[in-house]
Parts: structure tokens; C-alpha cells; sequence
């Protein structure tokens, strides 16, 4: 007999049978009814009507049957929570119980029950378990804190309970230790700011012990805990790196991709010379091969990670490009994204094989493949020019098969190759235009169309060509119908005495006849300009376009090394970060790769490295006040509206209709952008990491960087060092990963009076960046640009500019906390971005800040004792002299000088750009290298600022 | 959206057969709607072929992670973010388990043993956390079924659930029982090489690569500890070992150091890439022809053996995708049967054994579509065959075995060498 017999019914009724059976004297006639409900209960039959019936089974000596209650239990004490009360008392026995596997069994199936009232009374048998002598139960109990914190968060806490589970990571147990990581990284996930695992040298030790001895399940979750972990220096990298690459070698593929994980992360902090960095590179490729011969689905996730891997570093993978051809039974999906792959690693070393490969691939018979296989010849082109030539006749060769899709496909590479290699393959046109009429998509349509009008010149019947295409117009899609507006604008251009006509029809189809938002204001600015000038029209219709990059699917870098902290994770199946698809961005930290250490930078700043989530105090996100908010929205960001409005012709009404629409969006966008701000601001932490080294250099640059850094501020500058005041190395003020791919870094400088913002500005995105403008927020002194932000050239990906920016002080004025907080917006083609930084506050002191000697005295006086505040300069060798003149620099002047007991006064004057008179005291003692100010102001809030920048003056 | 507070991991699991009939579900936190697996079905309905089905399916409050395994779906719902390979390897570790119990892994063997799988899910996965996986603990908790035992059981009454805690749980080597006694030891070691090649028109290989594994049956009383040397270890670079095998030793001295498990499992996998090692051992003759403006083509293929090495080329299977155009295929073999599936266009030919005196031939004629064009696709050739007692990555062969203190052991020295081959030949 087998247990399909609990499957069948009776007349009577199910559950009314069941229900008698249950309370049967009989044991044998129990069980047997217990099972029958289970059976029920796994295809999905509701049998929570029986609860009190089976719970009243639970008593018993045999195992099975009590197994078989707890199922039930865990399945059904949510919808019956009175019911399930009953439970505790058994529950709270086995805990007691000499054999440790019913302990144990009692332990897990308490913390399934997820009922409010239980849990209190389970505290005291699962505080005991935790402390078992036996480690089943142990382990047991540790994964039981995991539930019940789900249940109710702060009784764990209350009860202790985080601790106990912190203690079992230095079990002798690996089993154990295993659990408890595991526990607390589920619950840490709920609280990213606790500091549960809290991970140091000797933790780590333990659980690099524990992740030898440990089942493979329990080796996943050590190495995904090892991955969030920052390693103090690249020695320590490269330990941890050595104790976790044998599990490369394991059978179970998760513990092999999260051992790939912890290391391409530390990797990122050996420095590239060292032996063993080529050594760990090595090492990588066979398990990422091997991971390619397990089943399918394993593949699948395997290959997303693999594609993550190869844009990090390519050179892991390069001479296995044979392993990603496509084998003809893999699954669709595997096919996909080999193919992927196999553009990832095309070079001119191996063009041939790949083209080879995807021309057969062209071939096949399912449609998405081959669609795919023909882009990636395009591809090919695009990304390997020695073969660009052989690509576009493979392609040609497809064009002639006439297979539908495979032709449309070809057009639209070919469109692209167009535009990376112009003036070369133009001959293939005519053999595209046979094809037009049989191109149904979209996409195609418009890349066909994009051709014909780019190329009028050369194409006899182009007008032909698209007035045929003008007919069905408002039954074509909107890209195509935008692509036909634009080409024909492009062929009045080149032949305007034959188009006239058909240059008008589109027009007014476009501007008249469309309910397309786009397609009318594309419509209107065309024809305004053509109207208006029509050589400026040629110039903005007919410019040079830019070449396409290579390879326009690459992810984001930024994004890319945030991914490849979540290798092995769905982040990293669908390239997205976890806050793209976690609901809600509490339970999101995001992760960066460490700093690369050995590099000078970082290695001289080892305290900001370890710790990684400090965020640096000034590059900090703009905080969340409301009337910050408020007053950033009434910034005008957009380019000016100039000129009257007049609303009398209707091309005129369409162009300002335009700009205010552009205006309205951007205000949109910027509110959206500060809220997603605000939700992560933990980020920041993450992403702080990634800066630190740079941001934290005021305070720890050695001197040489420092003082180059001066010199080329005195060359650009062309003044002499007496005149500028001390210039800070810039500091990154808004890091890529916060804007889009925008990185600005920056410092404040005073030269002969004025006083200007250097700025570095960065393109770490993909795309071109361009329309940069800047605004302050109101700040303590009123500063404010002087003169718009000029970028001259749009900004190319990977390239930075260097633009110094006037500043002058007469904006408007609001006290700010930090008084020298200053809160900038940058905006650019892409989005509005936001920051805050701190600026010394010497850049305000003016230049005719010295004060009479008799003036000074009296306001010394005049300005009451509690005005004064003292501070201390540490750590100072230099003399009264050199101190002086260094301070002047700066514009703090020296009045008077005294000796008074072997140690050196100096009385000092400086001046605010506001008017603003700080009156200074500086005591210096010969052998102390610690100097004492004393600041007397009317406004004493100045005076720790103005400590601040003689410290940094005086120290630099 | 996936809500980032819930516990992680596994949340319930379905298992859904061919026809899209969902016969059992485990839920390791509260129940999941079986309405959730509508997304499958979507997504199985769209990829056509069940095996294109992808594995990882999102839905707007869980993700779906998916294996396909015998005929049957493995659908697991998680609500949080997991690695996706954690889930898909627990899944096969199950299909596995249910292979080890019940001999089989299918819909019948599910469902006749339905208490039994409840209790082997619920002894596997807690919370989340997989907690025993093992066969040889999952056996000592949960008895398997046979029939003696099911007709003991309901006249004694007694259980099919071990009382007592495994002695393997918890050791440092989970994988073992502790208390095996054989009056016979025995040891056997299966090598099985699966050699991928594609060869093109012209015969010669454009891609081959080995994957090769050894199975183990080891029945060995006590603890025995054994040790396994290669006459060629050099080859063997890209491994992935049973967590049994001591690494370090491997790494030092390329020696096989381990405490094996109590009966069958696999105790190491490997893979050579290097092709100019295989030497193909049959060739194809083949010549598939489709006349212009004619619904009508021929089809001629012979297949013969080479550089066998004096072994057997046996278990010939050929399969070939046919273009779409082709409606029936009239053919005649000279040994063997064939079979054409006018709806998939698989023309699937059983050969057998080849000897060389007579090479096996399949010829005929194809009929088309009437009116249909030529068709382009020029259908590749997939050629399985197997040798047995010789291995293509060649000189390694199992060096020494030496199991410790256990005295008076057969060990079945390379019992079995298997070698499969996967030819697909371009057109």
C-alpha cells in the first residue's frame, strides 16, 4: 500500500471521517489519520477545521506521529491562535525532554508558530536550548532566534537573545557557528544600522576556522558574511583571500560563486604588481568554466554572474571564449547569454572564430536566437574594427536570405555600423533598399528610414522612398514617425527645390495631426528654425554626429562595482542594485568595493579604509529640511526664458509651451531625486567608502602632494604665494554614485581678493554630459556665483574639466548650521543634483584686515569677557616670525608682537567679508609646540571657524 | 517588489507536472496562494518547450526559482533577496533525495509516498536554512520505504522515523554514519567521461571538451580512510571535489585523501578542455540534399568507426532537427530503427552496436511541403555513442588505493570506465 490511499474519500464527508479517526483510543488508527491530513494538506486542501483534534494528538511517545502534529502546526497556528495556546505546554516539555532530537525538533517547530501570544512563553525553553550541551540543539536554537525575531524584534532584544547568538559565533562547533552567521545575518539585513555582526580581525579568524569544517550550506553563508567584511590593509586581503580560494574547488556551485565573490571584492585591494594578484586571476577562471557544465538553471545564474565578471575584469576569461559557444540542446535562456558573453570577449585574437559561430547561429531555428545572433555580428563590427569589413558582408549574405526577421534585424545593425564608421560601407544601401518593403517592426522602419534620410544625397528616389512611407503615418509608431519627421527635414536640406512639398506635409502631420507631445514639439522647432534661418537649421540638422562608443550595453561602472558586492545574489541576475526591486530602502545597505590600498592615498590614511561606512564629514547629502527644499525648487535652473511671450503665433506658443515644460519636469525630477535621497542616506555610508581616501585628505595628505597641488594653483593663478591664501587639495564633493555618474570634487581658493570655487568635474557615466549650471543655496555670508558655470565643450565620457568659478558675497543671506555650510545644486543635461560642503572660512578674511594698533586695544577691551574663547594649536614647530608671515598670507595680520616670559605674544587682526572684525591672541611658547589663541569677536559664533582656519593654515 | 524585512530563503514549494498540475506544496512560513504559480504557467506557456522554461521568474511580491527535473517542475517562492544558485542547488539536492528514496524521481513516486517527502522537506529545510541534505543522515532520520518494511510497519506499528540523533549530524564529517559494519568490504570506483564535440563538414573538431566524474560505491566498515593516487594527475586542473576530500593534501601532493560516505556518491568531477587529447572514434558520411522547386530531397548518412582503440562503439543514437518544411521522411536503415516526429521535425535513428564489417546506413527520401521554398537550414547531425573500459583523457587511470587499517577489501579497480559521447556534426 502506498499513501495514495490517503487520498481517497468517503461518502460521508472528508472531514467529518477524518474528525472521528482522529479521536479514535486507537494509536495505530491516529497516525494514520494525522497522515491522511497531511496528505491533504499538500495538495493545497484546507483541513485547519481539525486543529483541535490533531493538536490533541501531540501528547505522545511516538516520534513519527509527533513529527507528523508539528507539521500541522506549523502550517495552521496562525489562522487559530487561541487553539494553538494548547501547544505550549507540550512544546515547553520537549524542551526538557534527555534525547536531544526531540529538544531540538520542540525548538524549531516553536519558532515556525507565529503567533503574538506564544512567543512569550517560549523565551525561557529557547534560552536554555541556546546553551545546550548538546551542539544539534544548539544550532537548532540559533537559527530559532532568526524566527522569533521576525515575530517580534524587540522582545529578541529584550531577552538578550542577539547576545547569546553573538557568543555562539566562537562555538567549537563549526555547525553551530554556521547557524549563528547565518541568524544574524538575517537579522542584521532588518536593521542595517545595528552592528551585530560585528565583524574584526579575530571574528574573522573564527569564522575562516569555521568555513573549513562547516557543510556547504553553512560555507555559503560564512563566505557571504566574509564579503561584507573590509579587510584593514591588502596583507590582510590577501590572507583572508588564500584561506577562502579552495573552495573554488567545491562541488556545490553557490559556495563556489560566493568564494568568487569575496574575492574579486578583496581583490580590489592588491595592488596590481603583486605576484600574488596574477596568481588569484588564475585561479578564478577554471571554477567559472566548470560552473558551465552543471545543469541549466545553473548555468543561467552562473552566466548573469560571469557577465558582471567579465566588464570587471576581462582579463580573467579572455582565452576561454570556446566554453560560450552555444551548444545546440542548451535551453533558450542559456543560449541568450552566452551569446552575450561571447561579444563581451571578441577581439581581434578571436573575431574570426566568433563570426564563424555566429553565422551559423543566424541560421537556426529559433527566432529570438537568431534575431540576437545578427545584432551580435553588428556588434562584432562595432566593437573589433579589423572585422568590421567581414561582418557587414556576413551580414549582407543574411540580407539575401530573406528571412524576415533576420533582414530587419541586419538593417538595424547596419544602421549603427553606419554611424561608427561613416563614408565607408555606403555601397550596401542599395541592397538595403530592396528589402523596404518588407520591413513590418518598428525599429527597423525607423533605422531604414534614419538611412535614407542620412544619405539622400546618394540615394536617387529618397523622396520617392518616403513619401511612400508618409502615407500610413498616423498608423506608424512614434519612433518611426519621428525618424520620418527628422529625414525628411534632412532631405529638404540637401535637395530643398524637389521636396518642398513633402517637407510641408510632414510638418503639419506632425504639428496638426498628432496628439505626440514629442513629435509636435520636434515638429515645431523644426519648423521654426527652417522658417526662421534656414542655414542654422542646416547646421543643426545636417551637424556631425558623434561616433557611438563601442559598446553601448556596458553597465554603468559605478553601478558595476556595486554589483559585483552582490555576485551569487538576484541583484546580480537582473544587473540591478537590491534597492531597485527590495521594497523600501530599510534592509538596504549599499555595498562598494574597497579602496585599493598600496596606493599612496589610502595607505596614508588607514583609519578612514577599515571601517568603510563612515561617511566623510563634508561631501555630506543635503540634509531634509522642508525650506531647504523649498528654496532649492525656486532656484531657476533652466536656461532663461528671454523675450516677451506672444501667444499670437502658434509656432512661437509651441517653443515656449517647450521650455516650460522642460522647467516643470526638472522641478519633478529634483523633488523625486532629494526623496530617494533621503530614503537611502544610509548609502551614503556605503558610498562614503568609496571616496574616503581622497575625501579625508585636508586633515592627513603628506606634504608633497600638498604643496604640488599649491604650485599649480600659483601657476594657473599667476600669482605669488604672499597674495593667495592657503588653497586645501580638492576633496570629492559629490561622489559618481550619487549623481548619475557625475563626480565633482572641489576646493575654495583666495587670490588678490577674490575669491573663486575650483572645480573638477567628471564624467564617469556612458553618456555625454552637457548644459551644467550651478546654484547656492542662501549660506552665513551670502556667497554666490559670480558668473555662470562655463563648461565650454559637452563633457565626454571619462573626461573631467577643471573650471574655477568666481564667487563673490553678496547673494542672500541666511545663517546656516555649520555657519560654513555651503549647499550647492549642479545641474546638467541628465538631472539636478545636490550637495553640501564645508568651505574654510580664511577665504572670507579681506585683504585690509589690519587694524590700527590704538583701535585694536580699545575694541580688545571694549568687547566683554565672555566673548573670548580659548583654543589650543597643537602640534606647531613653527617660530613667531614664520607664523606670522605664513598667517598674513591669509590675510590674518599681526599688529604687535611682545615677549613675555621667554614666550612670544602676537596680537592679530582679520576682517570678515561682512564686516565682521575678529580680534586674536596667540601665545607661543619656545619649547611647547602647542600655541594658544584666544579670539575675541562680537559675533563669537565665528570663533571656532576662524580656530579652524588658523589651524589649517597654520598646519599646512 | 520584494519585501526586504521578511526572513529569507526558501518560502514554499510547488511541484508541478508536463501538464501544469500543481500535485504538491510545501510551505516553510505561512501558506503562498497556489495562485502565485500563474506566473509560471505564463512563462511556461510563452517559452513553448518546457525546457526553456527560465529559471528565474519575478513577480510583483516574490521571485520564482525553478529547476526541471524528470518531468517534473521544482518551483520555489522566495520573497527575499537569496542567491539564486543557493536555491537552485538545494532544489536538485531534493530531486536527488527523492531519487535516493523512492528509486525514482516522478510524479507517481511523489505522490505515493506523500507523508514521507513532507517529512524528508521538513528535515531539510528550516526556516530557510538547510539543515540536513546528506543522504546518509536523512536515512538514519527517515527511514526509506520498501515494501518489507511498509508491510512490518502496519502490523507492528512501529515507525519509519529514526528516534534517535544521527551520529553524523554534527561531527566534522557529516557525510558518514558512525557504526557501519559489512561482513563484505567493498569499494568501486566508476569513471564516466561525457566527451562534447562538434565537428564540422569537413570532419574536423571545432569544439571538444571532457567532462568526466568518478562515482564511488564505498562499503566499507568503521571509519576507513583512504587515499587515491593518479599516474597522471596533470591533467586533472579544473576539479570540483566532494566536501570529503581533504584540499590541502590534494594541493601538496595531487594525492585523493578522504573519509568516504557510507555507499554511493560522487567523489570528484573534472573537466579537460584541451581538444587535440580527443580523437573522435566513429566518422559521418552524410550528404542531405533538398531539391529546388520540388518538394522533395534526399537524405544518406552512414556512420563508421575509427581509431576505437579495438573497443566497442556501442549505444549509437543519431537525432536530427529537420527544417520546418519537411512533412515525412521514406527511409531504410540497415540496422537499427528510426522514427520521424512529423510535429517536432526530430528524426531520431536507434543504431545499437557498430561493427565495422557493416557500417550502419540510413538512406531515403525526404517529402516537403508542396509550394514551400528550399529550405536554408542545413540540419546539424547529433551523434551519441558510448565505449566502455577506456578513458580519452587517457593516461590518468586510478593509480593506488589505500584504505588504511581495513583489511581484506575488494576494490573494484576502474570497475567501470564509461565514456559518452555527444557529437554534433555541422552540415
Amino acid at each position: 500500500m502506498t499513501d495514495s490511499k490517503y487520498f481517497t474519500t468517503t461518502k460521508k464527508g472528508e472531514i467529518f471521517e477524518l474528525k472521528a479517526e482522529l479521536n479514535s483510543d486507537k494509536k495505530e488508527k491516529k497516525k494514520e489519520a494525522v497522515k491522511k491530513v497531511i496528505a491533504s494538506m499538500t495538495v493545497g486542501k484546507d483541513v485547519s477545521a481539525l486543529f483541535p483534534d490533531v493538536v490533541n494528538c501531540m501528547q505522545t511517545d511516538n516520534l513519527e506521529l509527533k513529527k507528523l502534529v508539528y507539521l500541522y502546526l506549523m502550517n495552521y497556528a496562525k489562522s487559530q491562535p487561541d487553539m494553538a495556546i494548547m501547544a505550549v505546554n507540550t512544546f515547553v516539555k520537549d524542551c526538557e525532554d534527555p534525547n536531544p532530537l526531540i529538544r531540538a525538533l520542540a525548538v524549531r517547530t516553536m519558532g515556525c508558530i507565529r503567533v503574538d501570544k506564544i512567543t512569550e512563553y517560549l523565551c525561557e525553553p529557547l534560552r536554555k536550548c541556546l546553551k545546550d550541551e548538546d551542539p544539534y540543539v544548539r544550532k537548532t536554537a540559533a537559527v530559532c532566534v532568526a524566527k522569533l525575531h521576525d515575530i517580534n524584534a524587540q522582545l529578541v532584544e529584550d531577552q538578550g537573545f542577539l547576545d547569546t547568538l553573538k557568543d555562539l559565533i566562537s562555538d567549537s562547533n563549526p555547525m553551530v557557528v554556521a547557524n549563528a552567521v547565518a541568524a544574524l545575518s538575517e537579522i542584521a539585513e532588518s536593521h542595517p544600522s545595528s552592528n551585530l555582526l560585528d565583524l574584526n580581525p579575530q571574528s574573522i579568524n573564527k569564522l575562516l576556522t569555521a568555513l573549513n569544517e562547516c557543510t556547504e550550506w553553512g560555507q555559503i553563508f560564512i563566505l557571504d558574511c566574509l564579503a561584507n567584511y573590509m579587510p584593514k590593509d591588502d596583507r590582510e586581503a590577501q590572507s583572508i583571500c588564500e584561506r577562502v580560494t579552495p573552495r573554488l574547488s567545491h562541488a556545490n556551485s553557490a559556495v563556489v560563486l560566493s568564494a568568487v565573490k569575496v574575492l574579486m571584492k578583496f581583490m580590489e585591494m592588491l595592488s596590481k604588481d603583486l605576484d600574488y594578484y596574477g596568481t588569484l586571476l588564475k585561479k578564478l577562471a577554471p571554477p567559472l568554466v566548470t560552473l558551465l557544465s552543471a545543469e541549466p538553471e545553473l548555468q543561467y545564474v552562473a552566466l548573469r554572474n560571469i557577465n558582471l565578471i567579465v566588464q570587471k575584469r576581462p582579463e580573467i576569461l579572455k582565452h576561454e571564449m570556446k566554453v560560450f559557444f552555444v551548444k545546440y540542446n542548451d535551453p533558450i535562456y542559456v543560449k541568450l547569454e552566452k551569446l552575450d558573453i561571447m561579444i563581451r570577449l571578441a577581439s581581434q585574437a578571436n573575431i574570426a572564430q566568433v563570426l564563424a559561430e555566429l553565422k551559423e547561429y543566424a541560421t537556426e531555428v529559433d527566432v529570438d536566437f537568431v534575431r540576437k545572433a545578427v545584432r551580435a555580428i553588428g556588434r562584432c563590427a562595432i566593437k573589433v574594427e579589423q572585422s568590421a569589413e567581414r561582418c557587414v558582408s556576413t551580414l549582407l549574405d543574411l540580407i539575401q536570405t530573406k528571412v524576415n526577421y533576420v533582414v530587419q534585424e541586419a538593417i538595424v545593425v547596419i544602421k549603427d555600423i553606419f554611424r561608427k564608421y561613416p563614408n565607408k560601407y555606403e555601397s550596401v544601401i542599395a541592397t538595403l533598399c530592396e528589402n523596404l518593403d518588407s520591413l513590418d517592426e518598428p525599429e527597423a522602419r525607423a533605422a531604414m528610414i534614419w538611412i535614407v534620410g542620412e544619405y539622400a544625397e546618394r540615394i536617387d528616389n529618397a523622396d520617392e522612398l518616403l513619401e511612400s512611407f508618409l502615407e500610413g503615418f498616423h498608423d506608424e509608431s512614434t519612433q518611426v514617425q519621428l525618424q520620418l519627421l527628422t529625414a525628411i527635414v534632412k532631405l529638404f536640406l540637401k535637395k530643398p527645390t524637389e521636396t518642398q512639398e513633402l517637407v510641408q506635409q510632414v510638418l503639419s502631420l506632425a504639428t496638426q495631426d498628432s496628439d505626440n507631445p514629442d513629435l509636435r514639439d520636434r515638429g515645431y522647432i523644426y519648423w521654426r528654425l527652417l522658417s526662421t534661418d534656414p542655414v542654422a537649421a542646416k547646421e543643426v540638422v545636417l551637424a556631425e554626429k558623434p561616433l557611438i562608443s563601442e559598446e553601448t550595453d556596458l553597465i554603468e561602472p559605478t553601478l558595476l562595482d556595486e554589483l559585483i558586492c552582490y555576485i551569487g545574489t538576484l541583484a546580480s541576475v537582473y544587473h540591478k542594485p537590491p534597492s531597485a526591486f527590495v521594497e523600501g530602502s530599510r534592509g538596504v545597505v549599499h555595498k562598494s568595493l574597497p579602496p585599493r590600498t598600496g596606493s599612496s592615498e589610502s595607505a596614508e590614511s588607514p583609519d578612514t579604509a577599515p571601517s568603510g561606512v563612515q561617511a566623510p564629514e563634508q561631501p555630506a547629502v543635503i540634509p531634509t529640511q522642508g525650506d531647504l527644499l523649498g528654496d532649492l525648487l525656486n532656484l531657476d535652473l533652466g536656461p532663461p526664458v528671454s523675450g516677451p511671450p506672444m501667444a499670437t503665433s502658434s509656432v512661437q506658443m509651441g517653443a515656449v509651451d517647450l521650455l516650460g515644460g522642460g522647467l516643470d519636469s526638472l522641478m519633478g525630477d529634483e523633488s523625486e531625486g532629494l526623496r530617494s535621497d533621503v530614503g537611502g542616506s544610509p548609502a551614503m555610508g556605503g558610498g562614503g567608502g568609496f571616496a574616503a581616501p581622497s575625501a579625508a585628505a585636508p586633515a592627513t595628505l603628506g606634504a608633497p602632494l600638498s604643496s604640488g597641488l599649491g604650485d599649480l594653483f600659483d601657476l594657473t593663478g599667476g600669482v605669488g604665494t604672499l597674495s593667495g591664501s592657503y588653497v586645501a587639495p580638492k576633496t570629492v564633493w559629490l561622489p559618481a554614485m550619487k549623481a548619475k555618474g557625475l563626480e565633482i570634487s572641489g576646493t575654495f581658493s583666495r587670490q588678490v581678493g577674490s575669491i573663486s570655487m575650483d572645480l573638477v568635474l567628471t564624467n564617469k557615466a556612458l553618456q555625454v554630459m552637457s548644459d551644467f549650471a550651478i546654484q547656492f543655496n542662501r549660506n552665513s555670508f551670502g556667497l554666490a556665483p559670480a558668473a555662470p558655470l562655463q563648461v565650454h565643450a559637452p563633457l565626454a565620457p571619462n573626461q573631467s574639466v577643471e573650471i574655477s568659478l568666481p564667487l563673490n558675497t553678496v547673494g542672500s543671506v541666511m545663517k546656516m548650521d555649520p555657519l560654513n555650510n555651503l549647499q550647492v545644486a549642479v545641474k546638467n543635461n541628465i538631472d539636478v543634483f545636490y550637495f553640501s560642503t564645508l568651505y574654510p572660512l580664511h577665504i572670507l578674511f579681506v585683504e585690509d584686515g589690519k587694524m590700527e594698533r590704538q583701535m585694536f586695544l580699545a575694541t580688545w577691551k571694549d568687547i566683554p569677557n565672555e566673548n573670548e574663547a580659548q583654543f589650543q594649536i597643537k602640534d606647531c614647530s613653527l617660530n613667531a616670525d614664520a607664523v606670522s608671515s605664513k598667517l598674513q598670507g591669509s590675510n590674518i595680520f599681526t599688529i604687535a608682537k611682545r615677549n613675555v616670559e621667554g614666550q612670544d605674544m602676537l596680537y592679530q587682526s582679520l576682517k570678515l567679508t561682512n564686516g565682521i572684525w575678529v580680534l586674536a591672541e596667540l601665545r607661543i611658547q619656545p619649547s611647547n609646540p602647542s600655541f594658544t589663541l584666544s579670539l575675541k569677536c562680537r559675533a563669537p559664533e565665528v570663533a571656532p571657524y576662524v580656530f579652524q582656519a588658523y589651524e589649517t593654515v597654520l598646519k599646512n | 517588489m520584494l519585501n526586504g524585512l521578511h526572513p529569507k530563503m526558501i518560502h514554499s514549494l510547488f511541484l508541478i507536472n508536463c501538464s501544469g498540475d500543481i500535485f504538491l506544496e510545501k510551505h516553510w512560513k505561512s501558506v503562498v496562494s497556489q495562485s502565485v504559480c500563474d506566473y509560471f504557467f505564463e512563462a511556461q506557456e510563452k517559452a513553448v518547450d518546457v525546457e526553456n522554461v527560465p529559471p528565474v521568474i519575478s513577480t510583483p511580491h516574490h521571485y520564482l526559482i525553478s529547476i526541471y527535473r524528470d518531468k517534473i517542475f521544482f518551483v520555489s517562492v522566495i520573497q527575499t533577496e537569496v542567491p539564486p544558485l543557493f536555491v537552485i542547488e538545494f532544489l536538485h539536492r531534493v530531486a536527488d533525495t527523492f531519487q535516493d528514496y523512492f528509486g525514482e524521481c516522478s510524479e507517481t513516486a511523489v505522490k505515493d509516498n506523500v507523508v514521507i517527502v513532507y517529512e524528508l522537506l521538513e528535515e531539510m529545510l528550516d526556516n530557510g536554512f538547510p539543515l540536513a541534505t546528506e543522504s546518509n543522515i536523512l536515512k538514519e532520520l527517515i527511514k526509506p520505504p520498501t515494501i518489507l518494511r511498509s508491510v512490518v510497519n502496519s502490523i507492528t506499528g512501529s515507525s519509519n522515523v529514526g528516534d534517535t540523533l544521527p551520529t553524523g549530524q554534527l561531527s566534522n564529517i557529516p557525510w558518514r554514519r558512525a557504526g557501519v559494519k559489512y561482513t563484505n568490504n567493498e569499494a568501486y570506483f566508476d569513471v564516466i567521461e561525457e566527451i562534447d564535440a562538434i565537428i564540422d563538414k569537413s570532419g574536423s573538431t571545432v569544439f571538444a571538451e571532457i567532462q568526466g566524474v568518478i562515482d564511488s560505491c564505498i562499503k566499507l566498515s568503521g571509519m576507513p580512510d583512504l587515499s587515491l593516487s593518479f599516474m597522471n594527475p596533470r591533467l586533472l586542473d579544473d576539479v570540483s571535489f566532494h566536501p570529503c576530500i581533504r584540499f590541502k593534501r590534494w594541493e601538496s601532493e595531487r594525492v585523493l585523501s578522504f573519509i568516504p560516505p557510507d555507499g554511493n556518491f560522487r567523489l570528484i568531477s573534472y573537466r579537460v578542455s584541451s581538444q587535440n587529447l580527443v580523437a573522435i572514434p566513429v566518422y559521418v558520411k552524410h550528404m542531405i540534399s533538398f531539391k529546388e522547386n520540388s518538394s522533395s530531397g534526399r537524405f544518406d548518412v552512414t556512420i563508421g568507426p575509427k581509431q576505437n582503440m579495438g573497443k566497442t562503439v556501442e549505444g549509437v543514437v543519431m537525432t536530427v532537427h529537420m527544417p520546418k518544411a519537411v512533412l515525412n521522411m521514406n527511409l531504410s536503415s540497415t540496422q537499427g530503427n528510426y522514427t520521424f516526429d512529423p510535429v517536432t521535425k526530430v528524426l531520431t535513428w536507434d543504431v545499437g552496436k557498430i561493427t565495422p564489417q557493416k557500417l550502419p546506413n540510413l538512406k531515403g527520401a525526404v517529402n516537403l511541403q508542396s509550394g514551400a521554398p528550399k529550405p536554408e537550414e542545413n540540419p546539424s547531425l547529433n551523434i551519441q555513442f558510448k565505449i566502455q573500459q577506456l578513458a580519452i583523457s587517457g593516461e590518468w587511470m586510478l593509480g593506488k588505493i589505500d584504505a588504511g587499517g581495513t583489511n581484506g577489501i575488494t576494490i573494484g579497480n576502474g570497475a567501470l570506465l564509461l565514456l559518452i559521447f555527444q557529437l554534433e556534426v555541422l552540415n
